[in-house]
């Protein structure tokens, strides 16, 4: 065991950013056996247009992964692709396996897929209902009926996004009523709320100012203990801050794929060390 | 899957097929007004109906060439007189806006859309057919394009505003004025636009009935000048279809035939125009 | 000198150019303003002609049932009855199936059969209203009087709305054809507010485990109520005003019936029949302080219809 070393505290990078190490050894190359999800030869298309190529990648259990790249590079659609939530649009279809537990997400019932795997979008988007019933909304789809129950929930899953204490008296105004930051943690509560063992967030802070950011990131490291957390991300120093392992995204490709600090102190790529130097993009 | 999935599945197919019902009942309406139109309109269509006057009530053969012609007057003269107004009108809420009055003007317009056709044909018939001491296919022309009118300013005013403000810069930048810049550049830019909206309205206003059923009236015989009342094909319609002679029926299929071409080719024409823009 | 004379020639142009733009500003302008001119004529003509009729028989003309030309006895209540009544069975018929047909076209269905079946609506909506009352002649009048208003009375005939005898014509009938003829707005204003509701919204309840029905019942449809309500008020507004559909099937008879299968009379229908044949002064005045009525129900309806749906679309941008 190495001394911990908040990587919050020392946020600068790259020659000086310490990580906090993994405790396990095995754990410590993202190819363990203990992966959550992982995607095998994945391409992926819309209409005519190849968005990602042969993508094989695998997502460890609590732990926190980002997906990094310039705009455009597929690393959200590769995001969208592990919820199926790309389904919905139009002309979309890809070849190869996306895996849950080693279960192919393919042959699962997407309602079930999508509890499971939750997902936190790049722009805030509270439902126009009251703070309340956005959170109980999962769960009530979900089964969850009574009213005991969701209370608990609600204040449980407020709770873990840290925003309890901020809204507990205003539980039944309208979500839009809240700042930004604070809508966003509401997005992040409401994803928890049906417990979900694998939360995606689309870039969830490049709306947000530096202070809602780390609140942000502070809760992702306080839930991830129960949770797998898949992050993308534009912002090198939060993938530097927040992730365990980081991958990177060019043109559709999994450029390469390591442990946070190597992706940033030691890459093998000359494509990443670029980006991750700040020479491209 | 546990049962509440399997309830929640079955849901959600339900309402699926509730809702496909709903759109294939609306839809299939269309499909039987035309398939009803066509089958009683082709049998009684024949070329005295283009080329012939109205027979006495009861006679039998006889056509209806002279609401023809009239509909295509006055449709014609309504277009003359409220394309200029709409669109001109609509150039002003698209390029010249900020203030109180467009603001108003456009929800005016959207009022003025909304005021039933009949309640204009009063106002026209109190400003022609008062005055005139007739009807005339005048009165019946300004009915027409009091319809028209909101119809041309708010298609006119959407696609200008479709034009992107580049292109205003760009003319501008070249120091063309705002009035040739709108002109030479933003016009054409959204031409297809405003004739689509043009076509659509001209479309909508052939198919009136009610503000000509006291503003142009009808007539058996040909309107020798638009100060006389004047027949039109939906009032000959109209008349035809609650007449009690089964030949006077067959005429207002026919005409209800001819009206209703004439009125969705319009419309098919006016979207393959818009959709050929949007591509 | 023939530097300065050059800059002076620029400078008339720079200024004639300038007063051309302003020639221009101000055509455009007073063609706007034509607009609002045109609506308050409208106004100033309704109250001028109906004035007559108001004055003679002040509040007693909205609740009297008598109207008699011959006898120059003017009562509105039949019409305005008509009118309602009309309105609201059909609302009642179109609302259902049009929000739902609305739900299919913008949510459940496969995109490339909704932009089909939408041209088709699209195509449904500009069909003139006399050709509509042609067809439900020969049509939905018969169809009415030997299969559903039999089938109605055998089955609710307890009822009070469902007893008498049978025509064909009526309110029924005439309801049914305004329900026919309000679908198409209903439908396309309503898809346009559904379409207008943020992807995000949608994905967020998917992302959530939600069906796509429940995505769209819990969280659409909320975010698009206003527009939905501003395309019923809308097809409402339609619907009081149609007039040559309803005039050739609602039987022009100027009483109040319970019985839906009774003929009955609408403003609309006794304008279309009685304004160019009109007995007196008194007569058209009444006429005109109908259409009045008719012009202030729709007006209010129609502006409320616009706020919703303005209020709507500004939310989706």
């Amino acid at each position: 065991m190495q001394p911990k070393v908040s990587s919050m505290s020392s946020p600068s990078f790259p020659t000086k950013m310490h990580i906090e190490p993994h405790s396990s050894g095995a754990a410590n190359t993202p190819t363990s056996k203990e992966a959550k999800m992982r995607a095998a030869n994945l391409n992926f298309f819309y209409g005519s247009f190849q968005a990602l190529y042969d993508i094989d990648l695998e997502i460890q259990a609590n732990r926190i992964t980002a997906l990094i790249g310039p705009s455009g590079c597929g690393k959200s659609t590769f995001l969208r692709t592990l919820n199926r939530i790309n389904e919905t649009i139009r002309g979309t279809r890809y070849t190869g396996e996306v895996l849950l537990d080693g279960v192919d997400v393919k042959s699962q019932d997407v309602t079930a897929l999508r509890r499971r795997v939750g997902m936190v979008f790049q722009k805030s988007n509270p439902f126009p209902k009251t703070i309340f019933d956005n959170i109980a909304y999962g769960p009530k789809v979900n089964g969850m009926t009574s009213k005991q129950d969701l209370e608990v929930t609600v204040e449980k899953s407020l709770r873990r996004a840290a925003l309890w204490e901020e809204v507990k008296d205003k539980l039944q105004k309208p979500a839009s009523a809240l700042s930004g930051g604070q809508q966003q943690r509401l997005c992040i509560a409401r994803a928890m709320a049906v417990d979900p063992e694998v939360l995606l967030l689309d870039e969830p802070c490049s709306a947000l100012d530096p202070i809602a950011t780390l609140k942000i990131e502070e809760l992702l490291f306080s839930i991830k203990d129960q949770t797998t957390i898949v992050i993308v991300t534009h912002n090198m120093q939060q993938a530097a801050r927040v992730a365990d392992n980081t991958g990177f995204f060019m043109l559709g490709k999994l450029v390469e794929f390591d442990r946070t600090e190597m992706i940033f102190r030691n890459p093998s790529k000359k494509e990443t060390e670029d980006y991750v130097t700040g020479r491209f993009g | 899957m546990t049962l509440r999935t399997r309830w929640r599945y079955l849901v959600n197919n339900v309402m699926l097929a509730l809702t496909g019902f709903c759109t294939l009942l609306t839809i299939s309406i269309l499909f039987f007004i035309l398939g009803y139109l066509v089958w009683n309109g082709f049998t009684s269509l024949d070329l005295a109906f283009f080329t012939e006057l109205p027979k006495s009530p009861g006679e039998a053969g006889g056509g209806m060439a002279n609401a023809i012609l009239g509909s295509f007057m006055m449709v014609g003269l309504a277009t003359v007189i409220g394309v200029p107004i709409g669109f001109l009108g609509g150039v002003y809420l698209a390029e010249y806006d900020g203030g109180w009055l467009p603001p108003v003007v456009r929800y005016t317009a959207d009022l003025l859309n909304g005021i039933p056709s009949i309640v204009l044909g009063i106002v026209a018939w109190n400003l022609l057919v008062v005055p005139m001491k007739t009807f005339s296919a005048w009165a019946g022309s300004v009915a027409l394009s009091l319809i028209l009118i909101p119809i041309v300013v708010r298609s006119t005013e959407q696609f200008l505003r479709a034009v992107p403000n580049s292109l205003r810069e760009g003319a501008l930048a070249l120091g063309a004025n705002k009035a040739t810049a709108t002109l030479t550049v933003v016009v054409p830019a959204a031409r297809r636009g405003i004739l689509t909206g043009i076509i659509l309205g001209v479309a909508r206003i052939a198919g009136e009935t009610a503000p000509l059923l006291f503003t142009s009236l009808n007539n058996q015989f040909w309107a020798t000048s638009p100060n006389q009342p004047t027949a039109s094909l939906p009032v000959m319609i109209f008349t035809h279809a609650i007449s009690p002679y089964d030949d006077w029926h067959r005429q207002a299929w026919a005409a209800g035939l001819v009206l209703l071409a004439f009125v969705l080719i319009a419309n098919m024409t006016a979207r393959f125009v818009v959709s050929r823009n949007a591509s | 000198m023939a530097s300065s004379a050059k800059s002076t020639s620029f400078t008339a142009v720079r200024k004639s150019v300038q007063m051309g733009d302003e020639a221009a500003r101000l055509v455009t302008l007073v063609f706007a303003g034509g607009i609002l001119l045109i609506t308050l004529l409208v106004v100033a003509v309704l109250w001028d002609h109906s004035s007559l009729a108001l004055y003679k028989f002040g509040f007693h003309f909205f609740t009297s049932q008598n109207w008699d030309p011959n006898s120059d006895e003017f009562g509105a209540l039949p019409f305005v009855y008509g009118t309602l009544m009309t309105s609201f069975l059909a609302l009642l018929i179109a609302v259902p199936l049009g929000v739902g047909a609305a739900i299919f076209l913008a949510e459940l269905a496969p995109p490339k059969i909704s932009s089909i079946l939408t041209f088709l609506v699209e195509l449904l909506a500009a069909v003139p209203s006399v050709i509509y009352g042609l067809l439900a002649i020969f049509t939905l009048v018969p169809f009415m009087r030997d299969t559903v208003e039999p089938a109605l009375q055998s089955t609710l005939g307890f009822l009070p709305f469902f007893q008498g005898q049978i025509f064909g014509v009526g309110y029924l009938t005439a309801g049914v054809i305004l329900a026919i003829m309000t679908f198409p707005f209903i439908i396309s204003i309503s898809r346009e507010a559904l379409l207008a509701v943020p992807r995000e919204q949608r994905e967020a309840a998917l992302a959530l485990g939600a069906t796509q029905w429940e995505s769209t019942f819990d969280i659409v449809l909320p975010n698009a109520r206003l527009g939905i309500i501003g395309s019923i008020f809308l097809g409402l507004a339609r619907a009081l005003g149609e007039t040559m559909a309803v005039t050739m099937v609602i039987g022009n008879d100027p009483s109040i019936k319970a019985s839906l299968f009774a003929p009955g009379y609408t403003i609309a229908a006794v304008i279309a029949n009685e304004f160019a044949e009109a007995s007196g002064n008194l007569h058209l005045s009444a006429l005109v302080a109908l259409s009045f009525v008719l012009f202030l129900l729709t007006m209010v309806i129609n502006g409320a219809a616009r706020l919703m749906i303005m209020a709507t679309s500004r939310k989706g941008a």
